[in-house]
């Protein structure tokens, strides 16, 4: 449905995008996953129509979009930091797309009206943006971005201005919201979690290139390589060797002087613990622990590596 | 497409009517003697040094205290909401339209014995003529900062004074370039102020032109005084449009009901009706006598001048009241002009892009010797296709000349603050370019886009400058009628002359609190 | 032509003309039809409106008025502007300025039939390049009831100003900036030859006030004037001040309450021309023509506060009572005038300013 090919961007002498290909299908929802600086945003910003590419072309449903400007390519943006009008009211906002597309005033009013219920911002109508907090103008911002129905939606860090609660609510929201719209969508994020969430697939980034594309399975299952395994979460990654976190067990060394290592760190995400130990050999292993009964730190434990759990994946850490 | 419109519609209206009948009459003058000789005589003269000199720091001097006497006002106006905010708006730019002749007798009657005449006298004049434009420009844009920056500065230890001096002024830059460069010209130019409350021993560049040019008829001094002026002009310009683009900082402009609020503080208060009460003295005291004057029939007060108003005189032998539909009917036609010329040439001058030369070019007018233009026209306009000299449009033409500096200046700083991803959201939503215009740019512009008629308007209805030297047609406008009450012997003359410089500053005022009442609708389905 | 009912209507129009040239950036001017001539003046000209209209029934010729700055002004741009002028006639240029206009190749000589009506000492061109249309004189006013309040007598000629007991009584208008202050200087000039600068060391000693124009020294610095706070009694202004200071007070008092000294008033007359290229001639000839007839004449007093030329036209009764015309003003001839002007205004500011 929407494929970038071959996309490259230069700004002076830095390379922003090299040779970028993207494809997205039809009522998929694509996560571009990647540190900052690594081209994600110019890259939506290609397909928007607001950047023009040194070489390469974006396809829409075919369509070669290169001569097509950004306001009638049919695609629909969510910026950042939302970027509402502020001199106009929610409602204004929403309708400003369908006032653009030349719609009947009545037919303007049912569809601001049902967008706005649908981001849950049944009523506000008449107020300012100014007075909003940050998750309702993001509401408003996806809204103003639905309300003319894109061909495809293309969200930059959608959530990255919000606190995390917020953040957690609103990923639920747009997990319905994609899952009931069956929109066409390509996100653009820096956090895995977020990516996984929402992308049916994930492309990773790195420096102008997309370095790996497929499922958060697939990703999960085998990353590219070190860097990658690293940038999904991945800590244990040494020399090629990846260790999965949830493949080590541990277990409270009973008799001083038995064990591999001492529990130096502690960090609980959610209903999972995240230990670091520190092992004999100096080398630190992460490991994620379900069970409420776990080491403290300073404890000594003993670690158990399933293999199933171990990939050997390509060493990039001289890149 | 649109950027060539942008500069190419302002370039051909100052080359036609700016630049072209200057370097007219400039090309005739220098050439007077059938030569070009060496202009250095004239340059070297001890007179010129003493004028070209004197104009300079008085124009500093006058520019500095007018900042002084308006940065207070601005930013209570900037910063504040309180009864009465929208009325001390409209107040502070009814001396900036006055007559000058009115004013500087105004003066002579309120400064105390002493300082009513010299250059003390000269610098509060201009400051009191000017001290609108600080005022209203510095204070639109202070309105539109966000307050929170300063918020965050006190967080991190920094004093009142301190974040004044490193976070708002840095902030407040470009638009203190803005008013500074055009009190700067107006100070520069003065010509009536400084000959009345100057005395015999003042005089500036723009005096000294007219005194070569129209009295001892030496149009090769007045041609060499002019290029003179312009330069020093042309100078100070660059330069100021230098400050303000290194200065230029990008804050989002943000609507003034988020900004504005109550003063809290009993401190706070104190400021603001310190700052209030300071200006109303100052621009008061001179108002105030004109209304006395206004009223003071026979031993007594009447409305005796304002009831002549509806009647036909011999001075002007229409009703005055017709002066002033004149003056109002040029003042809306010279607006019209301002606006479509000046709202292209600030979006040339916003463009990062666009040519800088513009922005110069566009400040010219105010600081070249209005009556040496209005001798250019009638000579570069002589003839059959282009014979403009009796058409009535001229008048509104070289208002809109005049008027045009404050509609860059005004609208260009906020054009400029527009974050480009407003206009990229707007495309992405299926606006044109033109649409996007249309939508996001003139929305978030209109309010200065309205101070910036409102100016316009004001200034043509004072028919300030160039056009008191320009042929008009015998419809006489209000200050013509002003001029000539006050020319003619005779208590009512005088009283009426009085009565019309009041009825001037209401039209002002309203029109400017009409501008402060504009709003976007903020609603679009 | 100017019909205040219908004005406001005209008005729109004129307004839409303008925009619609203004904006389009194109203009025909230049079009003129024949049937209309065009007055070049000075921002104080005044005509009565059915003097005006009488004009316009009379010859089927439309009569536009176009000033064009203070006298000094038009007479420039008519230099500028010779052999292509911006109308067709031009009035206003007087005595002091005549012979730059006419140095410049202005006009067009025109010898009106009307001139046999005129005081000849007013017809200053031979060759009738100009016609005089008004004539007025820049005297020194006295406030009546200061010098009464005190029981002194005010001075009666130019060279009594100079005495002690006059001293800090008088303000004067600045030669270089105000054409009253000219004419004042050129009074003394005529009188006292080269001699004039020493009378003026004896003003300057004797405490005279110099002031930018005449609105200062009128309304803000004599004391004679209606409403002023001023406080010096004595004024250089016109022999018609005191006409004005009767009518425009109300009610109106017996007698003036200012006067003039004759002996310190110098002659100002203002003429009219035909441009020369003008392109209605012939309406610019019978304008010139109508300026010298009684109606137009007639007019002049009220309207301009000068006095007309020819000896038919009768003055209006204030002007009788009040104004006062000198017996011998004080002439210079305008080569004169014009060789030496800027020589003598230079000089003065040297004696009385410096």
């Amino acid at each position: 449905m929407l494929r970038a090919e071959e996309v490259t961007v230069r700004f002076g002498v830095k390379v922003a995008l090299a040779g970028v290909t993207l494809d997205v299908a039809r009522d998929e929802v694509v996560a571009v996953l990647g540190p900052s600086g690594s081209g994600k945003s110019t890259l939506l910003r290609v397909i928007a129509g607001l950047q023009r590419p040194d070489s390469g072309r974006v396809l829409l449903e075919g369509e070669d979009l290169s001569p097509v400007p950004a306001h009638r390519r049919g695609i629909g943006l969510v910026f950042q930091d939302h970027v509402l009008f502020h001199h106009m009211d929610v409602a204004g906002n929403v309708a400003f797309g369908l006032r653009m597309r030349g719609a009947s005033r009545s037919e303007i009013e049912r569809q601001v009206h049902d967008v706005l219920d649908l981001v849950g911002l049944r009523g506000f109508e008449r107020r300012s943006v100014a007075t909003l907090s940050g998750g309702e103008q993001q509401r408003v911002a996806l809204a103003r971005a639905l309300a003319p129905e894109p061909r495809v939606l293309l969200l930059d860090e959608p959530l990255g201005s919000l606190d995390r609660p917020l953040r957690e609510r609103l990923l639920e929201d747009l997990e319905a919201l994609f899952a009931e719209l069956r929109v066409t969508a390509l996100f653009v994020t820096h956090d895995q979690a977020e990516a996984f969430a929402l992308g049916d697939r994930v492309a990773v980034m790195r420096e102008g290139r997309v370095v790996q594309v497929g499922t958060p399975d697939e990703l999960w299952a085998r990353p590219a390589d070190t860097d990658v395994a690293r940038f999904l979460g991945l800590a244990n990654v040494r020399d090629g060797t990846v260790v999965r976190p949830e493949a080590v067990s541990v277990r409270n060394a009973g008799a001083r002087g038995a064990g591999d290592g001492v529990v130096e760190g502690l960090v609980r995400h959610g209903p999972t613990v995240r230990l670091t130990i520190r092992l004999d050999d100096g080398s630190q292993l992460e490991a994620a622990v379900a069970s409420l009964h776990h080491p403290a730190p300073g404890e000594r434990v003993t670690v158990e590596i399933d293999p199933a759990g171990v990939l050997v994946v390509p060493d990039n850490a001289g890149s | 497409m649109w950027r060539t419109v942008t500069y190419a519609v302002p370039l051909a209206f100052l080359a036609l009517f700016f630049a072209f009948p200057l370097l007219s009459i400039l090309e005739r003058g220098l050439r007077a003697d059938g030569s070009l000789a060496s202009p250095l005589d004239v340059l070297t003269g001890p007179l010129t040094r003493d004028v070209v000199w004197f104009t300079f720091w008085q124009a500093l001097a006058s520019t500095a205290l007018t900042f002084v006497i308006g940065l207070p006002t601005a930013y209570v106006i900037g910063r504040f909401a309180f009864r009465g905010r929208r009325v001390v708006r409209a107040l502070v730019v009814v001396p900036f339209v006055l007559p000058t002749v009115v004013v500087a007798l105004a003066f002579l009657a309120v400064l105390p014995a002493g300082l009513e005449r010299g250059w003390i006298a000269i610098l509060i004049a201009h400051a009191f003529f000017n001290v609108a434009v600080v005022v209203l420009v510095v204070s639109t844009f202070w309105a539109s900062l966000d307050r929170r920056v300063s918020e965050v500065a006190a967080t991190l230890g920094a004093t009142p004074a301190r974040t004044f001096r490193e976070v708002t002024l840095p902030l407040l830059a470009p638009s203190l370039a803005a008013a500074g460069s055009i009190v700067f010209l107006f100070s520069f130019t003065s010509f009536g102020i400084v000959l009345i409350l100057g005395g015999p021993a003042y005089s500036t560049i723009e005096a000294e032109i007219y005194n070569q040019a129209v009295r001892i008829f030496d149009l090769r001094a007045a041609a060499i005084l002019s290029a003179v002026q312009l330069i020093c002009v042309g100078l100070a310009v660059w330069i100021t449009l230098k400050l303000e683009a290194a200065v230029a900082v990008g804050a989002g402009p943000r609507s003034e009901r988020d900004v504005l609020r109550k003063p809290g503080t009993s401190r706070e208060k104190g400021f603001v009706v310190g700052a209030l009460g300071l200006l109303a003295v100052f621009l008061g005291a001179p108002l105030l006598v004109l209304l006395e004057r206004s009223l003071a029939v026979g031993d007594g007060y009447s409305l005796e001048a304002y009831r002549e108003l509806a009647r036909p005189t011999s001075a002007l032998l229409v009703t005055p009241w017709e002066a002033v539909w004149n003056s109002l009917v040029y003042a809306a036609a010279a607006t019209v002009v301002a606006l479509a010329v000046g709202g292209l040439a600030a979006a040339a001058v916003a463009d990062k892009r666009g040519p800088r030369a513009l922005d110069v070019l566009l400040m010219l007018p105010l600081g070249t010797s209005a009556v040496m233009l209005g001798f250019g026209f009638v000579i570069a306009f002589d003839r059959a296709p282009i014979d403009f000299r009796a058409e009535p449009w001229i008048v509104p033409v070289v208002q809109a000349l005049v008027a045009l500096p404050f509609v860059v200046r005004i609208v260009a700083p906020t054009l400029r603050a527009i974050d480009e991803r407003q206009r990229e959201a707007a495309a992405m939503l299926g606006a044109s370019p033109g649409r996007v215009r249309r939508e996001i740019d003139l929305p978030i512009v209109s309010r200065a886009l309205a101070l910036a008629a409102g100016f316009s308007f004001a200034i043509s209805l004072g028919e300030f400058g160039a056009t008191v030297f320009l042929a008009r047609p015998d419809s006489p406008t209000l200050p013509v009628a002003i001029f000539r009450f006050l020319g003619r012997p005779g208590e009512i003359n005088a009283a009426q002359a009085y009565a019309l410089a009041v009825v001037l500053m209401g039209l002002t005022a309203i029109s400017i609190s009409a501008v402060g009442h504009f709003r976007v609708r903020r609603s679009s389905i | 032509m100017r019909v205040p009912a219908t004005a406001g209507y005209r008005q729109v129009h004129r307004l839409a003309g303008i925009l619609a040239l203004a904006l389009a950036l194109v203009g025909c001017g230049g079009d003129k039809s024949p049937r209309e001539v065009i007055l070049v003046t000075h921002d104080s000209f005044v005509v009565s409106d059915d003097v005006e209209q009488e004009f316009e029934r009379e010859t089927g010729i439309d009569l536009e008025i176009l000033m064009a700055g203070d006298a000094g002004e038009v007479v420039t741009k008519a230099v500028l502007t010779a052999g292509n002028p911006q109308g067709d006639v031009l009035f206003g240029v007087d005595n002091t300025l005549l012979s730059r206009a006419l140095d410049g190749d202005v006009f067009e000589p025109h010898e009106s039939e009307a001139l046999g009506s005129v005081d000849p000492t007013h017809i200053l061109d031979p060759e009738h390049r100009v016609t005089p249309v008004d004539h007025g004189d820049v005297c020194l006013n006295y406030d009546k009831e200061w010098f009464a309040e005190r029981g002194t007598a005010p001075p009666r000629t130019l060279e009594e100003v100079t005495l002690e007991r006059y001293r800090d009584l008088l303000v004067v208008e600045n030669p270089a900036t105000s054409s009253p202050g000219l004419a004042f200087l050129l009074a003394t000039i005529a009188r006292y030859g080269d001699l004039w600068q020493g009378y003026w060391r004896k003003l300057r000693a004797n405490g005279v006030l110099v002031v930018d124009g005449w609105e200062e020294a009128y309304t803000v610095r004599f004391s004679g004037a209606a409403g002023s706070k001023g406080n010096r009694p004595i004024v250089v202004s016109y022999a018609t001040s005191p006409a004005a200071e009767v009518i425009y007070r109300d009610p109106r008092p017996s007698e003036a309450p200012t006067g003039v000294i004759e002996d310190s008033c110098f002659r100002q007359i203002e003429f009219a021309g035909v441009l020369r290229g003008a392109r209605n001639e012939d309406g610019a000839r019978r304008l010139v023509d109508f300026m010298l007839s009684k109606r137009f004449q007639e007019d002049i007093p009220l309207a301009m506060f000068v006095f007309p030329v020819i000896r038919e036209a009768r003055l209006p009764p204030e002007f009788v009572e009040y104004a006062e015309v000198p017996e011998r003003p004080l002439e210079l001839p305008p080569e004169e005038i014009e060789a030496n002007r800027d020589r003598w205004v230079k000089e003065w500011t040297d004696i009385v300013i410096r």
